[in-house]
């Protein structure tokens, strides 16, 4: 069976006609690769893919239709196809972080959050394109080459998890996870015209995520629409004991489908969570997809400077007039340390970096390079031949603001900032202000090749790794195209309020429209 | 404040990660370049302002202290890029060669 309009079908909408026995979970797998064919997810073009196996994935779906005999109504994600970016574990697999220094390497333990996607339906198709080690804006400091953006393949997907950006803007997986340590996700998603979900730090285990700076590291996931993204967070969100930071927080509900709201995706059955025996956990106030009475949304004054993109800055007002024609209020309101962000993240997460990728020595597993000149020889082959221009310079980096004489000046000075940073946020969100909204981006998507100067490069992350240092959830939704290139806007919540964070996206996207794509 | 060729030297032998001549001349510029963009942060006090190395809202849980075996589906040997009898095998110190050397 050809499975008509896949590119165009959300999760639920994919999960619920594999319940009705309308497709099998074959059906999706073959019309994922079919899709991936189509659009040249391969190294000769889109470059999307790094490791992928059709015939794997087809048992994978075999397996999965035989469970939904024995269990026909299981999985909110039932044969739904999702892409892995590849820092996150997998069985089956390679695992290569976008480096050299790992090409070839299977892991022998699977991250939880991909083992959750799969315990609720999910169908692993590929692992994805990366910046190496997640560090990056672009996707440009892959080890294998440059991802390019399905809108314009003369641009950039943005990063470091482009690859999962372009496989759900290029119609090949309605979800892909991705990760984040300063905006790797939200950023992509704003470049592709997709939705981004960073989590609270704590939501979403860590467990079989590579690590890059630990204390900023999340899994988050990326959806073709926001009802999309929550079925998957929904999916991999909750404590797991193998990750001693993940928290015991309950999990709530965040899709307004299940929750007996209208969700965007018509095709989105409301019943779903009747249907499929879960009970909505009870969280006020009611959903409702284009509903916002009461509801307060800050708009800090720093995230709209005099040099935002213009075109960018006319699409953030259309979005807030939206959300006032819904009946919430805008507040302005000021963040003021955010423009220290960016000297405090490149701190803090080289400094991380330089200490976490201190394992990728040539002893244990990946890449040696033995010059026979003895074990120090061998560590500086291995790693001056297995690591890229980018992660070379930010261990250096990590390494000199660690270093005997600089710890105070810079290391110690940035977590001191840091407080500050996260004490705005809570300033604002105890100050009654229920959502903050800005652009993801300080411009849409630029050229490949464009950026050479690395700390002009950094400048991405500008208006995203402010959640990441505070540990905040944050969304990035499409609102809207300058010329052909798609731009997103920003929301970001209190700590594990998803809730409320999924609710203004619903709102958003509700009340934009088509006009979201435009 | 300024990165010299020195610090790069140094730091890269810290990092254990190998620095020709050329490449080192870059860093330097490179690494100089990105540090002053964060001298403003000198500028900031922060004299009783506590530093935040996480920001996990409920501290690090506890759990029985037993240990597990870790969840492998593959065995060592299958990726280790030099094993023998159970062991991860490395090269010789170089100081250790050196002996040899100079005891033959």
């Amino acid at each position: 069976m050809i499975v008509e309009n896949f590119k165009n079908l959300g999760a639920a909408a994919i999960a619920s006609s594999v319940h009705a026995g309308d497709a099998s979970p074959s059906d999706m797998i073959r019309a994922s690769f079919q899709r991936a064919r189509e659009i040249g997810a391969g190294p000769d073009a889109l470059n999307i893919f790094l490791h992928s196996d059709e015939g794997a994935s087809l048992e994978e779906a075999d397996r999965a239709r035989e469970r939904l005999e024995r269990a026909p109504d299981s999985g909110t994600l039932a044969g739904v196809p999702v892409a892995i970016k590849d820092n996150i574990a997998s069985l089956g697999l390679p695992t290569t972080c976008g480096s050299r220094i790992l090409a070839g390497y299977v892991s022998p333990f699977e991250a939880t959050a991909v083992t959750r996607l799969r315990a609720n339906g999910a169908l692993i198709v590929a692992k994805t394109n990366m910046d190496e080690f997640a560090m990056g804006s672009s996707t440009e400091n892959s080890a294998y080459g440059p991802t390019r953006n399905p809108h314009d393949v003369r641009c950039v997907p943005g990063g470091s998890s482009g690859g999962s950006a372009a496989a759900v803007a290029a119609g090949i997986t309605p979800i892909a996870l991705g990760s984040e340590t300063g905006g790797s996700v939200r950023q992509p998603a704003a470049f592709c015209g997709v939705v981004g979900v960073k989590p609270t730090y704590g939501r979403v285990s860590r467990y079989g995520l590579v690590a890059f700076a630990s204390s900023l590291d999340q899994i988050g996931v990326l959806g073709r629409t926001v009802d999309d993204a929550a079925l998957a967070l929904e999916a991999i969100a909750g404590f797991d004991r193998l990750d001693s930071t993940s928290s015991d927080a309950k999990v709530p509900i965040y899709r307004l489908s299940a929750l007996g709201g209208t969700a965007p995706d018509p095709q989105s059955p409301d019943n779903e969570a009747i249907r499929l025996g879960r009970s909505p956990v009870p969280l006020p106030p009611p959903p409702g997809a284009t509903t916002l009475r009461g509801v307060i949304i800050g708009k800090p004054k720093e995230y709209f400077p005099d040099s935002l993109d213009a075109s960018t800055r006319d699409l953030c007002e259309r979005a807030l007039d939206r959300f006032r024609s819904m009946g919430a209020t805008i507040r302005n309101i000021s963040l003021p340390r955010s423009p220290l962000a960016i000297p405090v993240y490149y701190i803090l997460a080289p400094a991380e970096a330089s200490s976490n990728l201190a394992r990728f020595d040539g002893v244990r597993y990946g890449l040696r390079v033995d010059p026979a000149k003895g074990l120090k020889a061998m560590y500086e082959a291995t790693r001056s031949q297995g690591f890229g221009p980018e992660v070379t310079r930010r261990v250096l980096l990590g390494t000199y603001v660690l270093s005997a004489g600089y710890y105070d000046a810079y290391y110690k000075k940035a977590q001191a900032v840091r407080t500050l940073i996260a004490d705005d946020f809570r300033s604002v969100f105890a100050s009654g202000v229920h959502a903050i909204f800005t652009p993801t981006t300080p411009t849409p998507a630029f050229p490949v090749g464009a950026i050479s100067d690395p700390y002009e490069m950094y400048l991405n992350d500008i208006f995203t790794v402010t959640a990441n240092l505070a540990g905040v959830p944050a969304i990035s939704v499409p609102i809207g195209r300058v010329r052909h290139l798609p731009v997103g806007g920003q929301i970001i919540t209190a700590h594990f309020d998803e809730y409320a964070m999924f609710r203004v996206a619903y709102a958003l996207e509700a009340g934009l429209g088509a006009e979201a794509h435009q | 404040m300024a990165v010299t060729r020195q610090d790069v030297l140094h730091i890269a032998e810290l990092a254990r990660l190998g620095v020709d001549g050329a490449r080192a001349d870059e860093l330097t510029k490179e690494l100089s370049a990105i540090l002053a963009h964060m001298e403003v942060l000198s500028q900031i006090d922060t004299t009783s302002v506590p530093a935040t190395a996480g920001v996990g809202t409920e501290g690090t849980p506890l759990r029985p202290d037993v240990g597990e075996s870790p969840l492998m589906e593959r065995t060592l040997e299958s990726f280790a890029p030099v094993m023998r009898d159970g062991f991860f095998i490395v090269p010789r110190l170089a100081t250790h060669e050196d002996s040899a050397e100079s005891g033959a």
